[in-house]
């Protein structure tokens, strides 16, 4: 701005050769031609929808759906509207999503660094695995996973009994489902408090050692105040008030177990497709961030009486990080839009309960597929984000 | 800019215009010149189901409602090999034909009063009347479908087997757990490999995906049909002329079973003195030309797939694979339902 203020010529004359203003004007003018033909190719379509005798518009999310889906995660029924099973659909993306998350990175993290291990075997275990696993398709994996999980499983009347209220079988995973009622908030409350305390006390203990060498612990503290506090409350008030905590237990039906909470093949198997797959592709970039590192650094470490362990956490993989977390943000968004190949499978995610059921329903196939990628771009961007955000705080920290 | 603008507007006035005064697209009346043109129907059919739509390893298509699609073909070119398929997932469906990807959809489709209103869709005749069973292995020792309460169900998803499962068990007040799929071979496999108690469809799919078990006769069908399913051939709404063809394709069959016109006399019917089999078969009145063919269309079509009657015996009857009785779908005079209004 200044040195253009600055410049030598006559303002009039700078005016349309002004790379700014220029900008602007090419700026505006896209601007105009992308609303233009948006606006034109919508009025289009509902022009045509309408030439056609097709719905259009959204009025149909207001609609009942007709139709019941397997895995809720809020209550629904076929008494509901379409919105509602778009909602079904989202959350179940979402799920699988963030599990798949989790596991991957934990998964792919211990393989990247097998890989570089100096134990022969290990190291071309782990090698096999990437080399197997990211040379499949994903559908096919997806695919044999499903059958896998669903043959080797029993069927619900010779279902696997641990104990514990616990059933395993070809309809799922039962477990016992907390019921929460009366006291039972004070419980919650006790672990959430825990867990803040826990950190507070994680962050004051990494500072006296930073300070004077002298180390605490942690995870002792954390365990009793994430756990110990709220156990030893739930027995005061068992004992004061009754018990706060209900188990819905799974009992053998008919058919199946009845109550508890079930966890499906489909979730299941589609996780552990997502996961196994993602991992190989993490474990490739954890192993390129590692060797990014120079040797220099691990040898200054052991030099300085670090063993390999911690050199590895306290050494090696924060400068990793910052070569790590860009390609790895998007083997996160691929995992997230690879669920979608939960149709093959039945699991209900959103492609599957939206672009599926609902499309097929309605018919208005311009709006479903509309909200849908509005949905994974919302989802992609935002995961997006939130690492860039985490990738500049490693990236200060570093330097 | 502005200049596009008014032009847009003065298309979409002129669009209002035109479908206030009942006109609709050219794209969607031209089917029958645009097949003609193109030289071959394209069909929407199954991706799979035996003896009603299926292809082999050769890629030759076979079925009731393939046969349909041939005899559309001949009534149209004389040649019920004149088709081309295209295999569409029940969820896919009216996409493809809504789109233009296919020319008529024959596929095991439920006439509905949405799909009919509100998808852009005709249906111009019912060529199975069917309803909706289930299906379930024999060691469960379930006898009755109302003895499924928390049985755990494999069906299709974008069906309206999905909305009458709901239906059914809500009405029943009966709990259960769905897993839907989006294709066939995936719903059966699922179902046995033992993730649901029961499988269900239309009975005639069950008839038909029973086959496919790994051990057929471990599986029963249980006697509730709990709804109503009349499949037929769907086309795109606002072209007559080509629903006429389709639901006089129909009728024609049905009246050549009527009369006894088959595919092995069909030549010497042509001379009957009968005046029903005349106008039929073209001796008498133009109504070929009626939709857009010639005479002799019926002719053609009867000695390309034979009568109704045929199609059913060779594709589903008795005598084939899937043994599934007339039942509904006999005709009129002999105890069904199948009614064809009369060519005159
Ligand atoms: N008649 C029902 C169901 C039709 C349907 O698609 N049924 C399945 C289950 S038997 C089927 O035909 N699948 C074979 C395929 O996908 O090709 C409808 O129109 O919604």
């Amino acid at each position: 701005m200044s040195t253009i203020a600055r410049a030598p010529e006559p303002a009039k004359a700078s005016l349309v050769n002004d790379p700014k203003v220029r900008g602007l004007v090419y700026q505006a003018v896209l601007v105009v031609v992308v609303v233009g033909l948006v606006w034109a190719a919508a009025t289009n379509a509902v022009e045509n929808l309408r030439a056609a005798k097709i719905a259009s518009g959204f009025a149909f999310l207001n609609s009942t759906s007709g139709f019941d889906i397997g895995q809720t995660l809020i209550p629904y029924s076929a008494t509901s509207t379409y919105g509602r099973a778009f909602l079904v659909g989202l959350l179940n993306t979402l799920l699988v999503a963030a599990i798949g998350v989790v596991l991957a990175t934990l998964l792919g993290f211990v393989l990247g660094v097998a890989r570089l291990s100096s134990n022969w075997i290990v190291a071309r275990v782990a090698t096999v695995y990437v080399e197997v696993v990211r040379n499949l398709p994903l559908l096919l994996q997806l695919l044999f996973w499903y059958i896998a999980v669903l043959r080797s499983l029993p069927e619900p009347r010779a279902s696997v009994n641990p104990g514990l209220g616990v059933f395993l079988n070809n309809r799922g995973l039962f477990v016992p489902k907390p019921i929460v009622e009366g006291h039972a908030w004070i419980v919650f409350a006790a672990v959430v408090i825990g867990i803040v305390a826990s950190i507070a006390y994680a962050t004051a203990a990494s500072r006296k050692q930073t300070r004077t060498g002298e180390q605490s612990p942690v995870l002792l503290v954390a365990l009793g105040l994430v756990i110990g506090v709220p156990a030893l409350l739930w027995i005061v008030l068992a004992v004061v008030a009754g018990n706060p905590i209900d188990f819905d237990m799974p009992i053998k039906g008919t058919f199946n177990l009845r109550g508890g909470l079930q966890i499906f093949p489909e979730l299941v198997a589609l996780t552990l497709g997502l996961v196994i797959y993602t991992a190989a592709f993490i474990a490739e970039i954890v192993r390129a961030g590692i060797l990014a590192v120079s040797k220099g650094q691990t040898e200054a470490a052991h030099a300085l009486g670090l063993r390999s362990g911690p050199t590895l956490r306290l050494v090696v993989i924060p400068q990793a990080m910052r070569v790590i977390i860009p390609p790895l943000t998007s083997q996160y968004l691929n995992l997230t839009k690879n669920s979608s190949l939960a149709v093959v499978i039945g699991y209900p995610d959103l492609v599957q309960v939206f672009m599926g059921t609902v499309l097929n329903q309605t018919g208005q196939a311009i709006e479903c597929v509309a909200i849908t990628m509005a949905v994974y771009l919302t989802v992609s961007i935002a995961t997006a984000s939130l690492m860039n955000a985490y990738n500049s705080r490693m990236a200060l920290i570093e330097r | 800019m502005s200049k596009r603008i008014a032009s847009l507007a003065l298309a979409m006035g002129l669009g209002l215009v035109g479908a206030g005064l009942g006109a609709t697209t050219a794209s969607a009346q031209a089917t029958l010149a645009n097949v003609k043109q193109k030289g071959f129907l394209q069909c929407g059919a199954n991706t799979g189901l035996a003896g009603f739509g299926v292809p082999d390893a050769q890629g030759n298509w076979s079925g009731f409602d393939v046969d349909y699609c041939r005899a559309i073909a001949a009534a149209i070119f004389g040649d019920p090999t004149k088709v081309r398929f295209t295999p569409l997932a029940a969820k896919d469906r009216f996409t493809a034909l809504q789109s233009g990807e296919v020319d008529v959809l024959i596929r095991n489709t439920t006439v509905t009063m949405s799909r009919d209103t509100t998808l852009g869709l005709d249906f111009p005749a019912v060529n199975y009347y069917d309803g909706q069973g289930f299906m379930v292995r024999k060691k469960l020792g379930v006898a009755s479908a109302k003895e499924l309460n928390g049985a755990s169900i494999c069906t299709q998803q974008g069906t309206t087997t999905e909305l009458n499962l709901a239906d059914y068990f809500r009405g029943n007040n009966l709990k259960y757990e769905v897993v839907a799929f989006a294709t066939s071979d995936e719903t059966f496999k699922a179902y046995d490999t033992g993730r649901c108690d029961a499988f269900t469809t239309d009975a005639s799919g069950l008839y038909s995906e029973r086959l496919r078990a790994s051990a057929p006769d471990d599986h029963i069908v249980l006697p509730e049909i709990i709804s109503k399913e009349p499949l037929g051939p769907g086309v795109r709404q606002g072209d007559p002329q080509w629903a006429d063809l389709v639901r006089w394709t129909h009728n024609a069959l049905l009246i050549a079973e009527e009369f006894g016109v088959t595919k092995a006399n069909v030549d010497q019917m042509v001379k009957s003195d009968n005046p029903e089999i005349k106008r039929l078969l073209g001796a008498e009145g133009s109504y070929g030309e009626s939709i857009g063919l010639t005479k002799d269309w019926a002719v053609r079509m009867v000695k390309g797939v034979g009568n109704y009657g045929e199609i059913f015996e060779r594709n589903i009857g008795e005598g084939s694979r899937l043994k599934i009785k007339r039942g509904l779908n006999a005709l009129w005079n002999k105890g069904g339902i199948q009614f064809a209004a009369p060519i005159r």
